[in-house]
Order: C-alpha cells, then structure tokens, then sequence
C-alpha cells in the first residue's frame, strides 16, 4: 500500500500529496509520470511526478479535481493509502539524455499553465542544478489558482507570472508573455517547454513557432495501462502514430497534431458526467 | 462398449439470457455427468491427448481417477503438471490439442478431456489441499510477468525449493487471464483468483505495480537485489492497428484497450469508475478469441455486433466453441470482408467502416488461404464504434533496457528450445518469445524454461 505522507491544498481544487512509493521515487527522473489508482473501484489515473526522493522513499503529486476519480485521490488524508501506485512511465526528458557539451548551450524557457506547473518544477530544478539558464512563465486564470511560485522561484533564474484578469502579473495569456519576453525585451532562448491544458499548449506551440523557437510538450492523454498495452493515448505526430506512455508523454510541439489529441481526450465525455451524477466519494469517510 | 456413450453435453447459460448478462456462458459437469463422460475414455497405451499437450498432462489417468469417483487424486494428477486446471478446463483450445488427438474422435466425439478438467479443478477448489513439504533452497529467481508463462515457470521452482518472485506491472496478477479474457469465459474471483493463490500458497511471491524497465531494470534486479536468474515471461500486450486512414478518430478502439477497461478495470459493474464506450452498434475488426471476446463482451453492453473479417468462417482462429457461442448470442458475421478506411463525422467520431469484399486465393505459409480485394467492391458499414483486434507483439520495454538481450525481426525475444535468451542467467517463455499464442503453450515454455533455470543453476 502507498501510504500518503503529507497533504496540502494549493488551490480549492489542487492538491499536492507527498506519498510512498519507494521503487517509483528512486528511478523516477523529470519528465515521467506514474499512475494512482486510489482504491479498488477506482481508474487509474495518470499523474505527473512533481518532485522525487529517493532517501524518504517518496514522490510527490499534484492532483486537480476535474471528475469522480480526481475527487477521490485529493479526498484522501494523510495516513491514508492509495492501492496502487505504478512508475515511473515514460520517457525522461530530453534534456536528462543530453551530453554536457550540448547542455551547456542551452537556454530554457518553460511555459506553464494551471496544474501543469507541477510537472515543469522537477524539469528546471534539474537543469537549474546542472547551471543551465531556465526561465519560467507560470500562467492561470486568476491569481488564487496560481500554483508553485515560490518552488519555482527558487529552481529558475527569471519567473514570470501572467493572469488572464491581471490580478498579478502580466495581463494575459502566456503566449502573449512569451512574445513580449522574446520579442520586445529580446530574450534568448534555445528551447521551449510547454505544459498545461492541451489548447494551451497548441497555441503556444504556433507562438513559439511564430517566433522560431523549438518547443517541446507533454501530452495528458488518456491512458489506462500506461505501458504502451492499450492504445488510449495514440496521438499524431508528424503524421505517425505515437503512444504518448511510451514513446511520450513529451514530443515535438510543431508536429503533434492538437486538434485531434484534444477530440481524443474528451472521448469518454458523456460516459464520465453520467458517472460523476451518480459518484458519492467514499473515500477518506467513516474511517 | 464404452465408447458408445455420446459424448455428455454440458449445460450452458441460455444464449437469449447470457447475452445481457457477464455470468459464466458454461456451467460445466457435476459428478455425474463427469463420471459418465470419464467412462468413455479407452485408457489408450499409447496416449496421443498426452504427446499433444504443451504441458504433458497426464490424461487418461486423472481420468480413470475421475472415473473411479476419487477427483481429490484426479486433482493430485493434474497438479503434477498444471498449477492452471480451472482457467486451461476453460480457454485452451481443445479441438487442437488433446481432444484433437483423441482417438475416439476419429468416428466419433473426442472425450470432453477440456470440460473434464474444468470438473476437476472446480470441484476439488473446496477440498483442503494436500500440503507438500518444500525444501526451500534459498536461491532467488525473479518471474517477470504473471500470466500463464510467469505463473507455470514460478510454481515448478517453487516446488523445487527456490525462492521466488513474480513482479507484474498491472495492479492485479493474471497477465492476460485477468485483463485479456472476459468475466463470461473466466471467472475471476471464483476461479482465477483462486488459482494464482494457489501459486502463493507454494511461497511465490507476487509484487504488483513493478513495471521492469522502468521501475526497476534486470540488471538491477541481479545486480542490486540478489536474484541469480530472471525469467521473462511478459506475453505480448501491445496492440496492432491497420493503419488505415481514420484509425484514430473518436470511437477506434485496440481491443486490448476494451477488454482491459472492462475485465482489469470492471467498467461493466456500476459500482466501478473506469468507464467503457461500446455505443448501439459495434464492428470488431479480426477473427481470432480477442476479437469474440471483444465482440461478445459489446454485445452484453448493449451494442449490435459485427465481427469483420477477412477470410471465411473456415480460417477463423478462434476455439470452435467461442465461435459457435458467438453465433448463438446473435454476433453478425461479415466474411471476407476487410477494413480500408474509418469514417467520421464532423465532430471526430466514427460514422461508417469502409470495407472492400475480398474472396480467397492460394493458401499462404501459415497453409489458410490467403484473401484478395474484390476490385470496386467497396462499401459501407454504419457503425459507432470499431474495435481493432488484430493481434498483438511483444512489448519492448524489456529488450530496449536490458543489455545483451537480442529480439528477432518481430520484436519477440530470442530463446533458444529451453528458454535460454542471449543472455547469461536470463531465460524467456510464452508470448514474449513466440508472439501472440495460447494460455496453455505460455504455461508449457514457462515450465520449460523452470527445468533450464534449475539446471543453470545447479551448475553455477
């Protein structure tokens, strides 16, 4: 059983747990994520690894409440378990395969949106250790969503925030930040790293692309298996079929075709809002 | 004489009522019918069923112990060489194996040797089992895989004292006994469960969620945890599409995909989360057991089913008897008949399946005769759903994280007769070596392979 350390909530909806799992947190490197499935009745929910340690044993996810099964893992409670936990899934990062030389020229800008902040920090910490500039745009709605500032504060060199209503920061989109940061206070960057909701990926991508910039994504497909079995998470990438578990999560922004990838992911629309009608969380209750 | 007896027939679910429902299709034999069956069997000097099992059951005489009235010692008999009799009874295909071979089938019906070790199994799962002491050794071997190759090869070593572990990366042990084969086919709380706990009842050990090659590599595992020999016994799981245009359309599915949301995940019962789209009409694109267990697993979903296949009912590889229960449940079959394009609507979901009519050539090497497109033939299925059941490979998670591990042409691992990979101390069975098989020949390469790791072993 994987027993949950620590819980906090960053946001109404968004969750960080700190859980055991000592096999995933010793070989889990940036850029992997696991599956939780948090108890018998429940689906396996792929999740990205916000941050590792193998001494403690422990990873630590952050999960936001979209349906019935995220509901029942942010209703867990410390001391709780979740019956499984399986990972790392996926390939590293590019970066993690990179040879010094290459590395150090190297200049990064990662873009994050929403939740998806949680998976860039064990990306800049990683290079950010390693002496690699990482710049950092984190972007949501409004100010009370925005997750991980002060975490990333610490694991980048510049990190910008952005808000559709301007309630902090730049007021705005982060690709419209993104423009300003290359175009009018000219930037450098060698590389780009997306990470949030697949429409905002999709349009980062064209921004980046607008700009020359090389940009590379992660996609949240759907899974169930996660090891490459199942075929949910078939995306196009420059015209191929990929498996985002295992050939993923992270690709070539310029090819992945978005449009599709997003039809894909809201296939079980209709079955999961009737399930959620019916769904009383059960978890964390009368224990 | 005693072959006069017909063959017994077993009771089955009727098909109006089993078709709504995930109950097991067949009841199998009580003792009665079971004695009567076992009566008919000659006892043969020479018993072919025997030679024709991957496993080498002894047949004739768990019969003749079944006949005699003793199941408890008929149940010792199979356990010499299965630790699998309820799921084997129930999925091997017996009309190619033992019952094939069965001399009685040469005028007549082969004795039910299949639904005899169904009874057998079935009946003696209430008895207390004979405890045998083991000698344990103390030598660590690690099974990678807990479906019939992983599952055969651990028991045989832990019967000869070995101290073994069986990691799986899916949260429930089985392979594809559990995610592959539907409720209906295999029960798996009653019948499934109890036999992989008869694998740990023998002091295997079973770790669960631990995908090798990500989670862990083999090399650590030998290097770092002890274990002096590795056995991969990890099927072949990844799902084969047609690559046709529109395969990724909303509503394409692999069958792998929709029978593990259904059987691992239990998308059928309401109490479970994952959910399932099987829609008012469904066409499974193949013609072996995953696409009957795909279509009839539709079926009881609600759906309208088409199975679509290429050649003639003649060529399908599925077992006689889940063709036969399909037919009977009200699957639609459309012969020669072969995908080129999947259609959709102006929201990204499937509409239609674009078929061409094929009609049958020269035999091709694997001896069925292969199918050609009629030219101009095209037409349209109206359809919700598809679901590709095409076959699947191995997975190469394994072979791309482990050093020194060649695979063939075809992504399956080299091994030679015994199981022994091109690696020193790293033996392979079952679908992982030959492709996509049979329970029972999985169950065969695993226990081969326990003999080579033992024999390595000694000599190490």
């Amino acid at each position: 059983m994987y027993q949950i350390l620590s819980k906090e909530m960053l946001t109404p909806t968004i969750c960080r747990m700190d859980v055991k799992a000592p096999r995933v947190a010793v070989s889990a490197q940036p850029g992997q994520f696991l599956i939780v499935r948090p108890d018998e009745q429940g689906e396996r929910i792929p999740l990205t690894i916000s941050d590792f340690d193998p001494e403690r044993g422990s990873v630590t996810i952050v999960t936001q409440q979209i349906g019935a099964s995220t509901a029942d893992i942010n209703a867990c409670e410390v001391g709780e378990c979740f019956s499984d936990v399986v990972g790392p899934l996926g390939l590293p990062s590019e970066f993690v395969e990179m040879s010094p030389g290459k590395l150090a020229g190297m200049r990064y800008i990662f873009i994050a949106g929403g939740v998806g902040t949680a998976p860039v920090y064990p990306q800049a910490k990683w290079l950010h250790s390693r002496g690699v500039p990482v710049d950092v745009i984190i972007g949501a709605k409004t100010k009370d969503l925005l997750i991980y500032k002060e975490e990333m504060a610490a694991v980048c060199d510049n990190l910008f925030i952005c808000t559709d209503d301007g309630s902090e920061g730049f007021h705005g989109m982060v690709t419209a930040l993104l423009e300003k940061l290359v175009v009018q206070d000219g930037r450098k960057y060698t590389q780009a790293v997306a990470i949030g909701p697949m429409i905002m990926m999709k349009f980062t991508t064209l921004t980046a692309k607008k700009l020359g910039l090389p940009i590379i994504v992660s996609l949240n497909t759907l899974m169930v298996d996660g090891t490459g079995m199942c075929g949910a998470c078939r995306v196009s990438v420059g015209g191929k079929t990929r498996f985002a578990c295992v050939e993923g999560p992270e690709f070539d922004g310029y090819l992945v075709d978005f449009d599709e990838a997003m039809r894909r992911q809201g296939q079980y629309k209709a079955e999961e809002a009737a399930a959620n009608e019916k769904h009383v969380c059960k978890i964390g209750r009368g224990k | 004489m005693a072959n006069r007896i017909p063959r017994v027939p077993v009771r089955e679910q009727d098909p109006k009522v089993r078709a709504t429902n995930f109950e097991e299709v067949c009841f199998g034999y009580n003792q009665e019918e079971a004695l009567l069956e076992a009566s008919r069997c000659l006892n043969c000097r020479n018993p072919r069923c025997v030679t024709a099992c991957p496993v080498g059951l002894q047949i004739p005489r768990f019969i003749a112990q079944v006949a005699a009235g003793d199941i408890a010692a008929a149940a010792a008999v199979i356990a010499e060489d299965s630790s699998l009799p309820a799921v084997c009874g129930r999925v091997c295909p017996q009309e190619t194996q033992c019952e094939g071979s069965c001399i009685l089938g040469v005028k007549g019906e082969p004795v039910a040797i299949g639904k005899l070790e169904r009874f057998v199994a079935d009946y003696s799962r209430d008895l207390e089992p004979a405890k045998k002491e083991i000698v344990t050794n103390g030598r660590k071997v690690a099974v990678i895989g807990s479906g019939p190759a992983g599952l055969a090869c651990a028991s045989d070593l832990a019967k000869w004292g070995y101290d073994v572990t069986i990691f799986e990366a899916l949260h429930k042990a089985g392979g594809v006994l559990e995610y592959g084969i539907p409720e209906f086919r295999l029960p798996k709380e009653r019948v499934l469960r109890h036999e992989i706990n008869a694998v740990r009842a023998l002091g295997v050990k079973i770790e669960t969620n631990v995908i090798v090659g990500r989670t862990i590599t083999i090399d650590e595992l030998m290097d770092r945890e002890g274990f002096e020999a590795v056995f991969i016994g990890t099927g072949a799981g990844l799902p084969k599409f047609m690559n046709i245009p529109g395969e990724n359309l909303c509503g394409v599915f692999s069958a792998n995909e929709f029978l593990t949301r259904n059987n691992l995940m239990k998308a059928w019962r309401e109490d479970y989360l994952t959910p399932i789209h099987a829609g008012a009409k469904v066409c499974v694109v193949g013609g072996g057991n995953v696409a009957m267990d795909a279509a009839r697993t539709a079926l009881r979903l609600g759906a309208e089913v088409h199975i679509v296949y290429r050649r003639t009912e003649a060529e399908l590889p599925a077992r006689r008897e889940e063709v036969h229960h399909a037919i009977q449940e009200g699957i639609i079959f459309d012969m020669l008949t072969n995908p080129v394009e999947v259609l959709g609507d102006e929201r990204g979901w499937v509409k239609a399946l674009k078929c061409i009519r094929m009609e049958l050539g020269e035999p091709d090497e694997s001896g069925r005769r292969s199918p050609i497109p009629i030219p101009g033939s095209e037409f349209e299925i109206p359809t919700e759903t598809v679901i590709m059941a095409l076959g699947t490979s191995p997975n190469p998670l394994i072979s791309k994280t482990t050093k020194g591990l060649d695979i063939t042409r075809r992504g399956c691992l080299v091994a030679d007769e015994q199981g022994a990979t091109t690696r020193p101390g790293v033996f392979a069975g079952g679908d992982a070596v030959t492709g996509a098989a049979t329970v029972i020949l999985a169950m065969g390469a695993g226990r081969t392979a326990a003999k080579a790791i033992d024999a390595y072993l000694k000599a190490k």
